[in-house]
Protein backbone atom coordinates (compact mmCIF):
# COMPACT_ATOMS: atom_id res chain seq x y z
CA UNK A 1 0.00 0.00 0.00
CA UNK A 2 1.55 3.20 -1.36
CA UNK A 3 1.97 6.06 1.35
CA UNK A 4 0.48 8.23 -1.77
CA UNK A 5 -3.08 6.14 -1.72
CA UNK A 6 -2.87 6.44 1.96
CA UNK A 7 -2.88 10.67 2.17
CA UNK A 8 -5.00 11.10 -1.05
CA UNK A 9 -7.61 8.40 1.04
CA UNK A 10 -6.83 10.94 4.12
CA UNK A 11 -7.81 13.60 2.05
CA UNK A 12 -10.99 11.76 0.63
CA UNK A 13 -12.12 11.29 4.39
CA UNK A 14 -11.52 15.31 5.67
CA UNK A 15 -12.90 16.26 2.70
CA UNK A 16 -15.99 14.80 3.41
CA UNK A 17 -17.82 15.21 0.35
CA UNK A 18 -21.12 13.66 1.06
CA UNK A 19 -22.36 13.95 5.01
CA UNK A 20 -23.46 10.07 4.42
CA UNK A 21 -20.69 7.78 3.22
CA UNK A 22 -17.23 7.39 4.73
CA UNK A 23 -15.59 5.78 1.13
CA UNK A 24 -15.27 2.10 1.20
CA UNK A 25 -10.97 2.29 2.44
CA UNK A 26 -11.86 4.11 5.36
CA UNK A 27 -15.17 2.23 6.60
CA UNK A 28 -12.73 -0.90 6.48
CA UNK A 29 -10.43 0.75 8.20
CA UNK A 30 -13.21 0.95 10.76
CA UNK A 31 -14.51 -2.49 11.08
CA UNK A 32 -11.19 -3.42 11.08
CA UNK A 33 -10.86 -3.95 14.99
CA UNK A 34 -13.98 -6.05 15.06
CA UNK A 35 -12.56 -8.34 12.30
CA UNK A 36 -9.48 -8.90 14.06
CA UNK A 37 -11.19 -9.36 17.48
CA UNK A 38 -13.78 -12.04 15.88
CA UNK A 39 -10.60 -13.81 14.07
CA UNK A 40 -8.72 -14.12 17.63
CA UNK A 41 -11.80 -14.44 19.54
CA UNK A 42 -14.28 -16.53 17.37
CA UNK A 43 -13.12 -17.89 14.07
CA UNK A 44 -9.38 -19.52 15.16
CA UNK A 45 -9.88 -20.91 18.40
CA UNK A 46 -13.33 -22.26 16.38
CA UNK A 47 -11.59 -23.49 13.62
CA UNK A 48 -8.43 -25.13 15.93
CA UNK A 49 -11.42 -26.89 18.06
CA UNK A 50 -12.84 -28.31 14.47
CA UNK A 51 -9.68 -29.70 13.02
CA UNK A 52 -8.87 -31.03 16.38
CA UNK A 53 -11.76 -33.24 16.16
CA UNK A 54 -10.22 -34.59 13.05
CA UNK A 55 -6.74 -35.32 14.02
CA UNK A 56 -6.95 -39.06 14.77
CA UNK A 57 -9.31 -39.23 11.36
CA UNK A 58 -13.09 -39.82 11.96
CA UNK A 59 -12.18 -42.09 14.75
CA UNK A 60 -14.70 -39.79 17.37
CA UNK A 61 -17.23 -40.06 14.99
CA UNK A 62 -17.39 -43.04 14.20
CA UNK A 63 -17.36 -43.43 18.23
CA UNK A 64 -19.69 -40.99 18.71
CA UNK A 65 -22.49 -43.19 16.14
CA UNK A 66 -21.25 -46.15 17.38
CA UNK A 67 -21.77 -45.87 21.48
CA UNK A 68 -25.32 -46.54 22.69
CA UNK A 69 -24.55 -43.72 25.63
CA UNK A 70 -23.85 -41.07 22.91
CA UNK A 71 -26.94 -41.62 20.77
CA UNK A 72 -28.81 -41.58 23.94
CA UNK A 73 -27.20 -38.11 25.20
CA UNK A 74 -28.08 -37.21 21.77
CA UNK A 75 -31.85 -37.68 21.06
CA UNK A 76 -32.62 -37.05 25.21
CA UNK A 77 -30.99 -33.12 24.03
CA UNK A 78 -33.43 -32.96 21.55
CA UNK A 79 -36.40 -34.14 23.30
CA UNK A 80 -35.68 -32.07 26.58
CA UNK A 81 -35.00 -28.70 24.12
CA UNK A 82 -38.42 -29.82 22.16
CA UNK A 83 -40.27 -29.76 25.14
CA UNK A 84 -38.37 -26.36 26.74
CA UNK A 85 -39.48 -25.09 23.05
CA UNK A 86 -43.22 -26.05 23.25
CA UNK A 87 -43.42 -24.93 27.04
CA UNK A 88 -42.00 -21.70 25.95
CA UNK A 89 -44.35 -21.32 23.63
CA UNK A 90 -47.37 -22.10 25.23
CA UNK A 91 -46.23 -20.19 28.74
CA UNK A 92 -45.25 -17.27 26.37
CA UNK A 93 -47.76 -16.64 24.28
CA UNK A 94 -50.80 -15.20 26.54
CA UNK A 95 -47.92 -13.42 28.22
CA UNK A 96 -46.58 -11.78 24.70
CA UNK A 97 -50.24 -11.00 23.88
CA UNK A 98 -51.00 -9.10 27.01
CA UNK A 99 -47.83 -7.20 26.72
CA UNK A 100 -49.15 -6.06 23.27
CA UNK A 101 -52.43 -5.46 24.26
CA UNK A 102 -52.66 -3.84 27.67
CA UNK A 103 -52.40 -0.26 28.52
CA UNK A 104 -49.52 1.74 29.55
CA UNK A 105 -49.05 0.94 33.50
CA UNK A 106 -50.13 -2.73 33.43
CA UNK A 107 -48.34 -3.38 30.03
CA UNK A 108 -45.31 -1.61 31.72
CA UNK A 109 -45.64 -4.29 35.19
CA UNK A 110 -45.93 -7.51 32.40
CA UNK A 111 -42.55 -5.86 30.65
CA UNK A 112 -40.37 -5.98 34.03
CA UNK A 113 -41.34 -9.18 35.04
CA UNK A 114 -40.01 -10.33 31.53
CA UNK A 115 -36.88 -7.92 31.40
CA UNK A 116 -35.90 -8.51 34.95
CA UNK A 117 -35.59 -12.77 35.04
CA UNK A 118 -33.35 -11.73 31.18
CA UNK A 119 -30.84 -9.38 33.39
CA UNK A 120 -30.52 -12.06 35.92
CA UNK A 121 -27.73 -13.94 35.31
CA UNK A 122 -28.06 -17.72 34.64
CA UNK A 123 -26.39 -18.62 37.24
CA UNK A 124 -28.34 -17.12 39.91
CA UNK A 125 -31.77 -18.28 38.35
CA UNK A 126 -30.38 -22.01 37.92
CA UNK A 127 -29.21 -21.23 41.96
CA UNK A 128 -32.82 -20.09 42.98
CA UNK A 129 -34.51 -23.54 41.44
CA UNK A 130 -31.27 -26.15 43.13
CA UNK A 131 -32.55 -24.46 46.12
CA UNK A 132 -36.32 -24.40 45.14
CA UNK A 133 -36.36 -27.97 44.08
CA UNK A 134 -33.81 -29.58 46.71
CA UNK A 135 -35.29 -32.18 49.16
CA UNK A 136 -36.13 -29.81 52.17
CA UNK A 137 -36.95 -27.19 49.64
CA UNK A 138 -40.33 -24.23 49.12
CA UNK A 139 -41.43 -27.00 46.43
CA UNK A 140 -41.14 -30.37 48.30
CA UNK A 141 -42.65 -28.24 51.75
CA UNK A 142 -45.53 -26.75 50.04
CA UNK A 143 -46.33 -30.81 48.05
CA UNK A 144 -46.75 -32.05 52.16
CA UNK A 145 -48.31 -29.67 53.34
CA UNK A 146 -51.17 -29.72 50.98
CA UNK A 147 -50.90 -33.58 51.11
CA UNK A 148 -50.18 -33.86 47.54
CA UNK A 149 -47.15 -35.98 48.58
CA UNK A 150 -46.59 -38.33 51.47
CA UNK A 151 -42.83 -38.29 51.69
CA UNK A 152 -40.31 -35.52 50.38
CA UNK A 153 -39.99 -36.13 46.67
CA UNK A 154 -37.02 -36.57 44.63
CA UNK A 155 -37.68 -33.20 42.14
CA UNK A 156 -34.03 -31.73 41.76
CA UNK A 157 -31.19 -33.49 39.28
CA UNK A 158 -34.08 -35.13 37.41
CA UNK A 159 -34.57 -34.49 33.86
CA UNK A 160 -38.12 -32.54 34.59
CA UNK A 161 -35.60 -30.46 36.86
CA UNK A 162 -33.88 -29.47 33.94
CA UNK A 163 -37.02 -29.15 31.60
CA UNK A 164 -38.61 -26.66 34.24
CA UNK A 165 -35.14 -24.52 34.52
CA UNK A 166 -34.54 -24.21 31.06
CA UNK A 167 -37.94 -23.14 30.47
CA UNK A 168 -37.82 -20.16 33.10
CA UNK A 169 -34.51 -18.95 31.57
CA UNK A 170 -35.38 -19.10 27.71
CA UNK A 171 -39.15 -17.86 28.31
CA UNK A 172 -38.28 -14.32 27.72
CA UNK A 173 -36.35 -15.90 24.20
CA UNK A 174 -40.00 -16.69 23.09
CA UNK A 175 -41.87 -13.48 24.49
CA UNK A 176 -39.93 -11.03 23.25
CA UNK A 177 -39.93 -12.15 19.52
CA UNK A 178 -44.07 -12.78 19.78
CA UNK A 179 -44.76 -9.84 21.40
CA UNK A 180 -42.73 -8.01 18.77
CA UNK A 181 -44.65 -9.26 16.01
CA UNK A 182 -48.16 -8.70 17.77
CA UNK A 183 -47.62 -5.38 18.65
CA UNK A 184 -46.85 -4.70 14.81
CA UNK A 185 -50.49 -5.63 13.60
CA UNK A 186 -52.73 -2.75 13.52
CA UNK A 187 -55.62 -2.82 16.19
CA UNK A 188 -58.15 -2.43 13.23
CA UNK A 189 -58.04 -5.49 12.30
CA UNK A 190 -59.56 -7.32 15.34
CA UNK A 191 -61.67 -4.06 15.74
CA UNK A 192 -62.83 -4.72 12.27
CA UNK A 193 -63.92 -8.47 12.79
CA UNK A 194 -65.78 -7.19 15.56
CA UNK A 195 -67.78 -4.89 14.43
CA UNK A 196 -68.19 -7.62 11.68
CA UNK A 197 -69.62 -9.87 15.06
CA UNK A 198 -66.69 -12.10 15.17
CA UNK A 199 -66.53 -12.99 18.83
CA UNK A 200 -63.30 -12.37 20.66
CA UNK A 201 -62.30 -15.95 20.60
CA UNK A 202 -63.25 -16.23 16.96
CA UNK A 203 -61.24 -12.71 15.54
CA UNK A 204 -58.08 -14.43 17.84
CA UNK A 205 -58.10 -17.64 16.04
CA UNK A 206 -58.57 -16.06 12.01
CA UNK A 207 -57.05 -12.94 12.02
CA UNK A 208 -54.49 -12.50 15.18
CA UNK A 209 -53.21 -16.12 15.33
CA UNK A 210 -52.27 -16.91 12.15
CA UNK A 211 -50.88 -13.03 11.59
CA UNK A 212 -48.28 -13.86 14.54
CA UNK A 213 -47.16 -17.01 13.28
CA UNK A 214 -43.69 -15.19 12.28
CA UNK A 215 -43.22 -14.21 15.19
CA UNK A 216 -44.35 -17.57 16.95
CA UNK A 217 -41.78 -19.71 14.30
CA UNK A 218 -38.87 -17.25 15.14
CA UNK A 219 -39.38 -16.80 18.94
CA UNK A 220 -39.65 -21.24 18.96
CA UNK A 221 -36.96 -22.23 17.01
CA UNK A 222 -34.78 -19.61 18.96
CA UNK A 223 -35.50 -21.35 22.21
CA UNK A 224 -34.68 -24.38 20.58
CA UNK A 225 -31.58 -23.85 19.22
CA UNK A 226 -30.43 -21.96 22.43
CA UNK A 227 -31.59 -25.03 24.55
CA UNK A 228 -29.37 -27.74 22.21
CA UNK A 229 -26.26 -26.04 23.35
CA UNK A 230 -27.15 -25.03 26.87
CA UNK A 231 -24.36 -25.70 30.05
CA UNK A 232 -25.18 -23.89 32.76
CA UNK A 233 -28.87 -24.86 33.95
CA UNK A 234 -28.34 -29.08 32.55
CA UNK A 235 -25.08 -28.62 34.66
CA UNK A 236 -26.32 -27.33 37.93
CA UNK A 237 -30.01 -28.87 38.07
CA UNK A 238 -29.89 -31.70 36.30
CA UNK A 239 -28.16 -35.04 37.47
CA UNK A 240 -25.68 -37.74 35.72
CA UNK A 241 -29.31 -39.40 34.26
CA UNK A 242 -30.16 -36.23 32.55
CA UNK A 243 -26.82 -35.64 30.27
CA UNK A 244 -27.09 -32.96 27.83
CA UNK A 245 -24.92 -32.19 24.83
CA UNK A 246 -23.30 -29.51 26.41
CA UNK A 247 -22.76 -30.91 29.47
CA UNK A 248 -21.15 -34.18 27.76
CA UNK A 249 -18.87 -31.72 26.12
CA UNK A 250 -18.21 -30.06 29.51
CA UNK A 251 -16.98 -33.80 30.79
CA UNK A 252 -14.78 -34.97 28.64
CA UNK A 253 -13.23 -31.88 28.85
CA UNK A 254 -12.71 -31.01 32.59
CA UNK A 255 -12.85 -34.55 33.39
CA UNK A 256 -12.12 -37.11 30.97
CA UNK A 257 -9.55 -35.12 29.29
CA UNK A 258 -10.80 -36.82 25.81
CA UNK A 259 -10.38 -33.53 23.47
CA UNK A 260 -10.92 -35.00 20.13
CA UNK A 261 -14.15 -36.61 21.18
CA UNK A 262 -15.07 -33.52 23.20
CA UNK A 263 -14.07 -31.33 19.64
CA UNK A 264 -16.06 -33.62 17.53
CA UNK A 265 -18.62 -33.47 20.07
CA UNK A 266 -18.60 -29.68 19.83
CA UNK A 267 -18.39 -29.87 16.19
CA UNK A 268 -21.52 -31.74 15.80
CA UNK A 269 -23.29 -28.95 17.87
CA UNK A 270 -22.50 -26.50 16.17
CA UNK A 271 -22.89 -27.90 12.86
CA UNK A 272 -26.61 -27.90 13.95
CA UNK A 273 -27.00 -24.64 15.43
CA UNK A 274 -25.60 -22.68 12.49
CA UNK A 275 -27.61 -24.87 10.33
CA UNK A 276 -30.69 -24.31 12.12
CA UNK A 277 -30.09 -20.39 12.06
CA UNK A 278 -28.50 -20.39 8.38
CA UNK A 279 -31.60 -22.60 7.06
CA UNK A 280 -34.33 -19.91 8.98
CA UNK A 281 -32.18 -17.12 8.75
CA UNK A 282 -35.12 -14.97 7.53
CA UNK A 283 -37.52 -15.87 9.89
CA UNK A 284 -35.06 -15.39 12.84
CA UNK A 285 -34.16 -12.04 11.99
CA UNK A 286 -37.27 -10.65 13.94
CA UNK A 287 -35.89 -11.91 17.20
CA UNK A 288 -32.06 -10.80 16.31
CA UNK A 289 -30.77 -8.53 19.34
CA UNK A 290 -32.67 -10.56 21.70
CA UNK A 291 -30.35 -13.58 21.36
CA UNK A 292 -27.60 -13.48 23.45
CA UNK A 293 -27.22 -14.12 27.44
CA UNK A 294 -27.04 -17.80 27.98
CA UNK B 1 -77.14 -14.29 19.04
CA UNK B 2 -78.00 -10.43 19.14
CA UNK B 3 -75.15 -8.23 17.90
CA UNK B 4 -74.75 -6.55 21.09
CA UNK B 5 -73.16 -9.43 23.09
CA UNK B 6 -70.63 -10.17 20.64
CA UNK B 7 -69.25 -6.93 20.23
CA UNK B 8 -65.82 -6.31 22.50
CA UNK B 9 -67.00 -3.34 24.99
CA UNK B 10 -63.34 -1.65 23.99
CA UNK B 11 -64.15 -1.33 20.74
CA UNK B 12 -67.05 0.47 21.07
CA UNK B 13 -65.61 3.04 23.01
CA UNK B 14 -63.23 3.76 19.81
CA UNK B 15 -65.60 3.45 17.25
CA UNK B 16 -66.72 7.04 15.57
CA UNK B 17 -70.13 5.46 15.80
CA UNK B 18 -72.67 7.50 18.25
CA UNK B 19 -71.98 5.99 22.02
CA UNK B 20 -74.81 3.19 22.86
CA UNK B 21 -76.55 2.35 26.55
CA UNK B 22 -74.09 0.52 27.69
CA UNK B 23 -74.70 -3.32 28.19
CA UNK B 24 -75.39 -4.42 31.70
CA UNK B 25 -72.46 -5.82 33.32
CA UNK B 26 -71.88 -9.92 33.26
CA UNK B 27 -68.91 -11.53 34.47
CA UNK B 28 -66.76 -12.55 31.36
CA UNK B 29 -64.92 -16.13 32.09
CA UNK B 30 -62.85 -15.60 29.01
CA UNK B 31 -60.26 -12.54 30.73
CA UNK B 32 -60.74 -12.98 33.67
CA UNK B 33 -58.83 -17.05 32.68
CA UNK B 34 -56.42 -15.22 30.53
CA UNK B 35 -55.69 -12.78 33.11
CA UNK B 36 -54.90 -15.47 35.17
CA UNK B 37 -53.42 -17.83 33.17
CA UNK B 38 -50.89 -14.32 32.51
CA UNK B 39 -50.30 -13.88 36.00
CA UNK B 40 -49.01 -17.36 36.78
CA UNK B 41 -47.23 -17.60 34.16
CA UNK B 42 -45.44 -14.34 35.27
CA UNK B 43 -45.23 -15.25 39.12
CA UNK B 44 -42.92 -18.17 37.58
CA UNK B 45 -41.22 -15.88 35.43
CA UNK B 46 -40.17 -13.44 38.52
CA UNK B 47 -40.25 -16.02 41.43
CA UNK B 48 -36.44 -17.44 41.62
CA UNK B 49 -35.13 -13.66 41.06
CA UNK B 50 -37.45 -12.86 43.51
CA UNK B 51 -36.84 -15.64 46.24
CA UNK B 52 -32.87 -14.81 46.62
CA UNK B 53 -34.07 -11.97 48.92
CA UNK B 54 -35.51 -13.68 51.37
CA UNK B 55 -32.62 -16.59 51.35
CA UNK B 56 -30.05 -14.55 51.90
CA UNK B 57 -32.24 -13.02 54.91
CA UNK B 58 -32.83 -16.16 56.24
CA UNK B 59 -31.11 -17.18 59.52
CA UNK B 60 -31.55 -20.90 58.80
CA UNK B 61 -29.66 -22.26 56.47
CA UNK B 62 -32.22 -24.32 54.37
CA UNK B 63 -35.26 -21.91 53.11
CA UNK B 64 -38.39 -22.37 55.05
CA UNK B 65 -41.69 -20.25 54.85
CA UNK B 66 -42.08 -17.94 57.07
CA UNK B 67 -38.33 -17.19 57.38
CA UNK B 68 -37.75 -18.33 60.91
CA UNK B 69 -35.49 -15.47 61.67
CA UNK B 70 -33.52 -12.57 59.88
CA UNK B 71 -29.74 -11.97 59.68
CA UNK B 72 -27.55 -10.40 57.90
CA UNK B 73 -24.89 -12.72 58.65
CA UNK B 74 -24.40 -14.46 55.01
CA UNK B 75 -24.07 -10.53 53.65
CA UNK B 76 -21.25 -10.48 56.00
CA UNK B 77 -19.56 -13.66 55.32
CA UNK B 78 -20.28 -12.76 51.75
CA UNK B 79 -18.15 -9.24 52.57
CA UNK B 80 -15.51 -10.71 54.32
CA UNK B 81 -14.62 -14.14 52.33
CA UNK B 82 -11.13 -12.93 50.58
CA UNK B 83 -12.18 -15.54 47.86
CA UNK B 84 -15.87 -14.20 46.94
CA UNK B 85 -14.24 -10.31 47.32
CA UNK B 86 -11.03 -11.47 44.93
CA UNK B 87 -13.49 -13.09 41.91
CA UNK B 88 -16.24 -10.13 42.51
CA UNK B 89 -13.28 -7.68 41.81
CA UNK B 90 -11.91 -9.73 39.15
CA UNK B 91 -14.99 -9.71 37.69
CA UNK B 92 -15.76 -6.08 37.50
CA UNK B 93 -12.48 -5.25 36.23
CA UNK B 94 -13.03 -7.66 33.27
CA UNK B 95 -16.66 -6.39 32.71
CA UNK B 96 -15.40 -2.68 32.51
CA UNK B 97 -12.57 -3.15 30.61
CA UNK B 98 -14.90 -5.73 28.22
CA UNK B 99 -17.32 -2.66 28.16
CA UNK B 100 -14.46 0.30 26.91
CA UNK B 101 -13.10 -2.30 24.15
CA UNK B 102 -16.83 -3.15 23.34
CA UNK B 103 -17.46 0.37 23.20
CA UNK B 104 -14.81 1.77 21.11
CA UNK B 105 -14.71 -1.53 18.52
CA UNK B 106 -18.46 -2.00 18.16
CA UNK B 107 -19.17 2.39 17.57
CA UNK B 108 -16.34 2.40 14.64
CA UNK B 109 -18.39 -0.52 13.37
CA UNK B 110 -21.46 0.32 13.72
CA UNK B 111 -20.43 3.87 11.83
CA UNK B 112 -18.96 1.95 9.17
CA UNK B 113 -22.22 -0.20 8.72
CA UNK B 114 -24.71 2.64 8.24
CA UNK B 115 -22.54 5.90 7.24
CA UNK B 116 -20.06 3.69 4.89
CA UNK B 117 -19.87 2.33 1.70
CA UNK B 118 -18.35 -0.77 2.83
CA UNK B 119 -17.35 -3.90 0.63
CA UNK B 120 -18.24 -7.26 2.11
CA UNK B 121 -20.89 -5.72 4.66
CA UNK B 122 -23.13 -8.72 4.51
CA UNK B 123 -20.16 -11.50 5.58
CA UNK B 124 -18.83 -8.65 8.47
CA UNK B 125 -22.30 -8.42 9.88
CA UNK B 126 -23.17 -12.38 9.62
CA UNK B 127 -19.77 -12.66 11.50
CA UNK B 128 -20.58 -10.06 13.57
CA UNK B 129 -23.79 -11.78 14.62
CA UNK B 130 -21.80 -15.72 15.19
CA UNK B 131 -20.91 -15.37 18.43
CA UNK B 132 -24.41 -15.27 19.38
CA UNK B 133 -25.44 -18.24 17.37
CA UNK B 134 -22.29 -20.19 17.95
CA UNK B 135 -23.46 -22.18 21.47
CA UNK B 136 -21.60 -20.56 24.45
CA UNK B 137 -20.09 -24.14 25.34
CA UNK B 138 -18.52 -24.32 22.14
CA UNK B 139 -16.70 -21.09 22.37
CA UNK B 140 -15.57 -21.60 26.07
CA UNK B 141 -13.89 -25.18 25.02
CA UNK B 142 -12.09 -23.38 21.50
CA UNK B 143 -10.73 -20.26 23.29
CA UNK B 144 -9.35 -23.04 26.57
CA UNK B 145 -8.07 -25.12 23.60
CA UNK B 146 -5.97 -21.40 22.31
CA UNK B 147 -5.53 -19.83 25.44
CA UNK B 148 -4.09 -22.74 27.73
CA UNK B 149 -0.63 -23.35 25.89
CA UNK B 150 -0.33 -19.65 25.77
CA UNK B 151 -1.10 -19.24 29.66
CA UNK B 152 -3.95 -16.82 28.86
CA UNK B 153 -6.56 -19.12 30.99
CA UNK B 154 -7.62 -16.98 34.19
CA UNK B 155 -5.39 -13.79 32.79
CA UNK B 156 -7.50 -10.06 32.25
CA UNK B 157 -6.34 -10.82 28.38
CA UNK B 158 -8.48 -13.83 27.95
CA UNK B 159 -11.49 -12.59 29.54
CA UNK B 160 -11.39 -9.74 27.72
CA UNK B 161 -11.20 -11.11 23.77
CA UNK B 162 -13.98 -13.56 25.21
CA UNK B 163 -16.07 -11.57 26.82
CA UNK B 164 -15.46 -8.46 24.24
CA UNK B 165 -16.79 -11.21 21.64
CA UNK B 166 -19.82 -11.45 23.15
CA UNK B 167 -20.76 -7.84 24.13
CA UNK B 168 -19.73 -6.58 20.95
CA UNK B 169 -23.05 -7.03 19.01
CA UNK B 170 -25.73 -5.27 22.12
CA UNK B 171 -23.31 -1.69 21.34
CA UNK B 172 -23.42 -2.30 17.21
CA UNK B 173 -27.28 -2.81 17.55
CA UNK B 174 -27.88 0.40 20.51
CA UNK B 175 -25.04 2.53 18.06
CA UNK B 176 -26.78 0.77 14.78
CA UNK B 177 -30.22 1.59 16.17
CA UNK B 178 -28.99 5.76 16.85
CA UNK B 179 -27.72 6.45 13.77
CA UNK B 180 -30.17 5.36 12.02
CA UNK B 181 -32.37 7.81 13.72
CA UNK B 182 -29.85 10.43 13.11
CA UNK B 183 -30.80 12.50 10.38
CA UNK B 184 -27.94 12.47 7.61
CA UNK B 185 -28.82 15.68 6.46
CA UNK B 186 -27.35 17.35 9.95
CA UNK B 187 -24.03 15.80 9.30
CA UNK B 188 -24.98 17.22 5.34
CA UNK B 189 -25.29 20.55 7.11
CA UNK B 190 -22.13 20.73 9.10
CA UNK B 191 -20.01 19.49 5.78
CA UNK B 192 -21.78 22.42 4.09
CA UNK B 193 -20.46 25.01 6.69
CA UNK B 194 -16.84 23.52 6.07
CA UNK B 195 -16.50 21.24 8.88
CA UNK B 196 -14.12 17.72 7.61
CA UNK B 197 -15.33 14.97 8.35
CA UNK B 198 -13.57 14.58 11.53
CA UNK B 199 -15.38 17.82 13.00
CA UNK B 200 -18.79 17.27 11.50
CA UNK B 201 -18.27 13.60 13.63
CA UNK B 202 -16.88 15.23 17.20
CA UNK B 203 -19.89 18.13 17.36
CA UNK B 204 -22.64 17.16 15.37
CA UNK B 205 -22.56 12.91 14.96
CA UNK B 206 -20.80 12.15 18.58
CA UNK B 207 -23.33 14.58 20.61
CA UNK B 208 -26.29 12.70 18.88
CA UNK B 209 -25.96 9.50 19.30
CA UNK B 210 -23.95 9.31 22.93
CA UNK B 211 -27.35 7.95 24.58
CA UNK B 212 -27.28 5.02 22.34
CA UNK B 213 -23.19 4.70 22.88
CA UNK B 214 -23.89 5.04 26.85
CA UNK B 215 -26.43 2.63 26.66
CA UNK B 216 -24.82 -0.21 24.64
CA UNK B 217 -21.99 0.23 27.14
CA UNK B 218 -23.73 -0.74 29.99
CA UNK B 219 -25.43 -3.64 28.35
CA UNK B 220 -22.16 -4.82 27.67
CA UNK B 221 -20.71 -4.44 31.08
CA UNK B 222 -23.65 -6.47 32.19
CA UNK B 223 -23.06 -9.04 29.57
CA UNK B 224 -19.88 -9.65 30.73
CA UNK B 225 -20.44 -9.22 34.16
CA UNK B 226 -23.30 -12.17 34.21
CA UNK B 227 -21.18 -14.12 31.45
CA UNK B 228 -21.07 -17.74 32.93
CA UNK B 229 -20.06 -20.42 30.75
CA UNK B 230 -17.33 -19.05 28.75
CA UNK B 231 -16.00 -17.79 31.86
CA UNK B 232 -16.70 -21.13 33.18
CA UNK B 233 -13.45 -22.77 30.79
CA UNK B 234 -11.24 -19.93 30.73
CA UNK B 235 -11.40 -19.44 34.47
CA UNK B 236 -8.18 -21.52 36.86
CA UNK B 237 -7.48 -21.21 40.43
CA UNK B 238 -5.65 -17.69 40.68
CA UNK B 239 -8.31 -16.23 37.77
CA UNK B 240 -11.64 -17.01 38.68
CA UNK B 241 -14.82 -14.92 37.50
CA UNK B 242 -17.51 -14.71 40.08
CA UNK B 243 -19.98 -17.02 37.54
CA UNK B 244 -16.92 -19.44 37.92
CA UNK B 245 -17.07 -18.95 42.11
CA UNK B 246 -20.91 -18.98 41.90
CA UNK B 247 -20.93 -22.23 39.78
CA UNK B 248 -18.49 -24.19 42.04
CA UNK B 249 -20.35 -22.99 45.18
CA UNK B 250 -23.55 -24.00 43.96
CA UNK B 251 -22.06 -27.69 42.76
CA UNK B 252 -20.56 -28.23 46.00
CA UNK B 253 -21.09 -26.40 49.01
CA UNK B 254 -24.44 -24.56 49.15
CA UNK B 255 -24.81 -21.94 51.50
CA UNK B 256 -27.24 -18.95 51.80
CA UNK B 257 -23.76 -16.99 51.03
CA UNK B 258 -24.27 -17.28 47.39
CA UNK B 259 -27.94 -15.64 47.93
CA UNK B 260 -26.26 -12.89 49.48
CA UNK B 261 -24.00 -12.58 46.51
CA UNK B 262 -26.95 -12.93 44.32
CA UNK B 263 -28.84 -10.32 45.74
CA UNK B 264 -25.62 -7.86 45.77
CA UNK B 265 -25.20 -8.62 42.00
CA UNK B 266 -28.89 -8.77 41.03
CA UNK B 267 -29.40 -5.10 43.08
CA UNK B 268 -26.51 -3.78 40.90
CA UNK B 269 -27.57 -5.19 37.44
CA UNK B 270 -31.04 -3.75 37.26
CA UNK B 271 -29.92 -0.28 38.85
CA UNK B 272 -27.67 -0.19 35.73
CA UNK B 273 -30.43 -1.54 33.37
CA UNK B 274 -32.56 1.02 34.98
CA UNK B 275 -30.34 3.86 34.04
CA UNK B 276 -29.55 2.41 30.60
CA UNK B 277 -33.11 2.30 29.76
CA UNK B 278 -33.74 5.93 31.01
CA UNK B 279 -30.78 7.05 29.17
CA UNK B 280 -32.25 5.11 25.73
CA UNK B 281 -35.27 6.27 26.26
CA UNK B 282 -35.11 9.81 27.31
CA UNK B 283 -33.07 9.73 23.91
CA UNK B 284 -36.17 8.50 22.08
CA UNK B 285 -38.24 10.99 23.41
CA UNK B 286 -35.99 13.74 21.93
CA UNK B 287 -35.71 12.73 19.24
CA UNK B 288 -39.39 12.73 18.56
CA UNK B 289 -39.68 16.61 19.80
CA UNK B 290 -37.26 17.39 17.77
Amino acid sequence: MSDNKVSSWVAQFRRGQSAKAYPPAVSLLLVSPLIALLFIGFVYPVARLVELSFANGAEPYVRLVKGDLYIGVLTDTIVISAAVAALCLFLGYPVALAMARLKRRAALLVTACVIVPLWTSVLIRSYAWVVLLQRNGLVNDLLQTTGLSDGPLRLLYTQGAVVLAMTHVLLPFAILPIQATLRSLPADLTRAASNLGATPIRAFVLITLPLSLPGVFAGTLLCFVLALGFYITPALVGGPGSMMMATLIGQQTLVVLDWPFAAALSTLLLTVSLLLVAVFRRALAQSKGFSSAH
Amino acid sequence: MPIDQTIDPRAQERSLSPPRVPAPWRPRPLPVLCALIVGLVLFFLILPTVIIVPMSLNASSHLTFPPSALTLDWYRAFFSDPDWIASTLFSLKIALWTSLASTIIGTMSALAIVRGELPFKAAIQAMAIGPMIVPHVVLGVALYLVFAPLELTGSLTGFLIGHTVLSVPFVVITVTASLQRLDPALELAAANCGATRLQSFIHVTFPNILPGIAAGAVFAFLASFDEATVAFFISDIDGKSIGRKMFEDIDFNLTPVIAAASTVVVAASLCLIGIAHLISSSASSRTKQE
